[in-house]
Formats: C-alpha cells, structure tokens, sequence
C-alpha cells in the first residue's frame, strides 16, 4: 500500500449525482481484492482537508482503478468536476475485503443505492459462478444503471421503495421472498450487503433469522484509513456479549453481520 | 555553505537528530505508518496517549471535517500501559528514535501510578504527560485548565519517574503563560503545546451535533496561528525548551514555529491527509537551510526579529 499521484483516465457521470472515475494504477490494481477502499485526496490544498474514502467499484485491463461514487457533499463535488489526465494523490488499497465464498455456496449480493459499488467487484470476480445480484433505490430516477457503468452484462434484480420499477418494496424485502422461493438448504448461500445502515442492520437480521453467513461492507467518516486516528469505530460483540470497539478502515470496511453490535443504529 | 546543514536540536536532556516529531494521537503506536515513514528518520515519535487501564473512547461519530481543520472526540481511545508494555513496546524498542510515551490519567494519583509503570523501563525516551485532552470526562483539560493542578501533577511526575518529563498543555486557557511558569516551576523538563481547541458543528438537516461527544477538540491548518501566538507567549515566559504543535501541515509552517523559538515540532493531523508528511518536512527544512547558508538549524530557533 502506498501513496502516489495517478492519472486519472475518466471521470463522467452515470446518473443524476452517480459518477465513475478511473484511474490507472498497475500497482493497486494488482494489490486490491473486492470489498477493499481508497483513499483519494481530492486537492493538494487544504479544500477539503482530509481524504475521502472510496470502495472499488471495478479493475480494467489490469490497470485501472474504477470508483462508482454519489457526490453527498463539497468534496465529492470537488471530486466531479476533475478531467481526464489531472493527476490524483491515492493511497491503497486498504482495508479487509470480503472473505470469498465457498466452491460450494452461492453468493447473494444485496446492495443499498450507492452500496452497489463493492458488490460489483465481488460480481466481478465471482463472474464464473452462480450469483444473485439485486439492489434498492428509492424511486426509478434513483436507479444506479450497473450496466452502463460497468460497460458489461451484469445480471441484477431491482427493487424500488415506491414501486416504480422491479420489486415494489426494500430491497430487504426482496431478499427475503427470494430466500423463501428457492432457498431450502441453509448452508448453500451465503450473503453480501452494503448499503445504507438500517438496510444492513436488515439484512443481517433476516441472515441470522435462517441462519445463513453475511458479511457487510461498512461505510464511515475516516480521518487517516490506517488505523492510527481511531475516528472510523464500529460496535463489535464479543462471544461472551461483551461490547467493543473495532475500526472500520483497518479491521474493516467488511465485517461478519454477526459480529456487529446492531442495538444502537 | 558546503555539505549537510545540522538539524540536531536539544530539548533539555533529550537530543533529537532533527526538530521534527509526530504529535500524540496522529500516529497510533508507531507501526500504523511504516509502509511511509521510517520512524528513525524522526527527531521522534510521541505515541497515543495512554491510561492505566484500557480505555474503549467515545461513542461515534467521533470525527467531523471543519473548513481547514477536523474536530475529533476519540476519547482516548487506548489499549491501557499493560498491553502497551507487552505488546507493543518491544517492536519499538531498537529503534534509534526517540521514543516518547504520553500519559494520560483520571486523577493526580494515576498520572503518579502511570510515571511509577514506566520508571526503568527500556525503549522509552520521555514521558509527555497529558493534561489538555479536551475529550474526557474526568481529567484531561479540567487539570491543565488549572494551574495549582498542572503544577501538582507535573510534580508527581517529576519525583516517580527516571526520565524527562515534556507537559502538553492546553490552550484553551485565559493566559497560556501562566500554566507554562506552572509546570516549569514544578520541575517539567520541556513544554509541548498546543492541543487541540475546543469547538463543536451541527448538522443543520438533523438539528444535531455532528460528534455525538457534542464538542471536540480542533487541529489542523485552522488552528496553526493561535498555535503560534501560544508557543511564543510560552518560549518568553520560560527558560525550559518548547515544543510547538498545531496545524503544521508543511517546513514553511514547521520554520514559524522554530522561528518563533519552538525548539522542536511536532506534526499532527497533517499525518492523516499526507502520510509521508513528516518526511517531507525534513527534506524541506534542509533545503531552506541550505538556500539560506544556514549551517545550523539552531540559528533559525528563536531567531524571530520585531522592530
């Protein structure tokens, strides 16, 4: 892991407020595994102050770093407006990433808007195996296109809050009637979330209900993604009930759901 | 001038091969930077502050991003001395750094307890006692606020330890100078300062604080002038050597320090945003020294002209 000037290669617009920028860089590209982040400093000065933490959404031709990112403040919106060929200070890959799935285990990924970034590189790199993707938005003008930004065929279920498009309801709700319809042996699927925290806190307990593993890709405020600031912590339960704090940047972003101390979010 | 300046400083007992240190809690126990930053390049590392006992911190969020600064409300999170002496501390012993351990306690008697843990133990090069931690309940900026306190437990210190003592002060005070003759007279070696102002954000859309602590202490780039006009009020109210800390993200920003009278520096969040930070800082104050036909980084020290 190191910290370096990359060129960036892209930065467009995918949707409303959804941007993809790729930036080429053999050496993370070679380091990183799904589930794992960045850290991108959005400018040289002091606008924004701190680096922002992105998972990787995708890596092209071996090179190439894509991050699928929502612009939710200053700094992502600083971010938007950078051009191809600009030069970007990124440190990474950082971080645990999911744990891959058994040979035997089938794979549901269970995305939350902006969520569906991480997910993608686990497709990805899951691509020869049968997976389930789906994801939640609000409302069909919410609807991240995966396809287009991922400029392949990526099979995914859609749900949407209001019902404009795909499954009307959560996407947690989808994930459970699928559960119900074709799973029947609890320990041949295991399932991936990122998203929103009520969405997760969801999803783990629809996982622990039936008994199937999950790992959830956190998101939070970070300071240094090195484990040295202590800004990033997350809840953890220990086996004997007992709480604890963890970090999301280094012993994280992705953690079992079981682990997680949900009482409080 | 012909070959390398000399950037050696003495900070009373303790010499340092270059004035540049990291600030306590921006670089965890040592080990979180190697992929950047060999320590032995330092003048010094101070570690997160730690307690007698394990410490979880404070709810979250802990962090917020302020205009040319952060607030945070870690709470001094730690591991406790116990597992820092068994675990951690072997790795850095060896190292040809100065290694400065700072100690952080909920009431006079743990900071004597704390100096007691740590006399004759290797590796450890000082001791910076910590009584400005804004973030705590119990302690922190509630002594350093208060100069019969700060004396106190300077003292306490003082007389149980084996090893100079460095006191970080506060600067959310009336009048710095008063805490700075504090300490001093109470037999601190040298004096750090500043740590981080007290402040809060809101979250407009919620209506709530945006550090479920409330309020947080704040660095960065935002603070660096008020850091400065601190350490110079300190440098000419004492005789002991001063540390200077706060907002230094460059060696422009590390020079007004020195210049000010700062004998050494430390450098905090600029470690978060540029890793190898400290580094460059060194690299930057050669260079300067070497434009400037300065063969000595003390000639800078304290150098500061008013007509």
């Amino acid at each position: 892991m190191i910290d370096q000037h990359y060129e960036i290669v892209f930065n467009r617009k995918i949707t409303s407020g959804i941007f993809l920028l790729g930036f080429k860089s053999p050496h993370i590209a070679s380091e990183s595994s799904p589930g794992q982040f960045v850290m991108v400093r959005i400018n040289e000065g002091i606008d924004p102050l701190l680096r922002r933490p992105f998972s990787i959404f995708d890596v092209r031709d071996k090179d190439t770093i894509c991050l699928l990112y929502k612009t939710v403040g200053h700094g992502t919106e600083l971010l938007s407006l950078k051009k191809a060929g600009e030069r970007l200070s990124v440190m990474g890959p950082l971080g645990r990433g999911f744990s891959l799935p058994d040979e035997k285990l089938q794979a549901i990924l269970v995305g939350g808007g902006i969520g569906i970034a991480p997910l993608h590189f686990l497709a990805d790199t899951l691509k020869n195996r049968p997976i389930e993707f789906m994801a939640g938005f609000g409302k069909s003008g919410d609807i991240i296109p995966l396809e287009q930004a991922a400029g392949r065929t990526v099979g995914i279920s859609i749900a949407t809050d209001d019902g404009s498009e795909g499954y009307h309801g959560m996407v947690t709700g989808l994930l459970d009637e699928y559960l119900s319809r074709n799973i029947h042996e609890k320990d041949s699927v295991a399932i991936y979330a990122c998203g929103p925290l009520a969405m997760l806190k969801k999803v783990s307990s629809i996982a622990s209900g039936r008994n199937i593993p999950c790992q959830v890709s956190l998101e939070s405020l970070m300071a240094c993604g090195l484990g040295a600031c202590q800004g990033c912590a997350v809840k953890i339960l220990s086996q004997d009930n007992k709480t604890f704090y963890r970090h999301v940047c280094k012993d994280g972003p992705v953690f079992s759901s079981h682990a997680i101390d949900w009482s409080n979010v | 001038m012909n070959g390398n300046p000399d950037l050696r400083v003495k900070l009373g007992p303790l010499e340092l091969k270059n004035p540049v240190m990291t600030a306590s809690g921006t670089f965890g126990y040592g080990h979180e930077f190697e992929p950047f930053v060999d320590p032995e390049l330092l003048g010094g590392i101070v570690l997160k502050g730690l307690s007698l006992k394990p410490m979880a911190g404070n709810p979250i969020p802990r962090i917020a991003e302020t205009p040319g600064g952060m607030l945070n409300a870690i709470g001094l999170a730690n591991i406790g001395i116990e597992e820092f002496i068994e675990k951690r501390l072997p790795r850095l012993k060896g190292l040809k750094t100065n290694v400065i351990v700072n100690i952080y306690g909920h009431s006079i008697d743990d900071y004597e307890e704390l100096a007691k843990a740590f006399r004759g133990v290797e590796g450890v090069a000082a001791l910076e006692v910590n009584i400005s931690c804004p973030n705590v309940e119990m302690g922190g900026m509630i002594f350093g606020k208060d100069p019969a306190v700060s004396a106190k437990i300077t003292e306490k210190v003082v007389k149980n330890t084996d090893k100079p003592v460095i006191v970080k002060l506060t600067p959310n005070v009336t009048d710095i100078r008063v805490l700075a003759r504090a300490v001093e007279e109470s037999g601190a070696s040298v004096i750090s300062l500043i740590n981080t102002l007290a402040g809060m954000a809101i979250d407009i859309e919620h209506q709530r604080p945006k550090l479920a602590n409330v309020s947080g202490g704040l660095s960065g780039p935002a603070i660096k002038p008020v850091a400065l006009y601190q350490v110079w009020q300190a440098v000419n109210s004492v005789k002991i050597p001063v540390i200077g800390i706060g907002g230094i993200m460059d060696y422009r920003d590390a020079l007004e320090f020195l210049i000010a009278g700062a004998r050494a520096i430390q450098v905090g969040t600029a470690n978060f945003v540029n890793p190898g930070a400290t580094i460059e800082i060194i690299e930057g104050l050669k260079t300067y020294c070497l434009e400037n036909g300065i063969d000595d980084i003390n000639d800078i020290i304290g150098s500061l002209k008013k007509d």
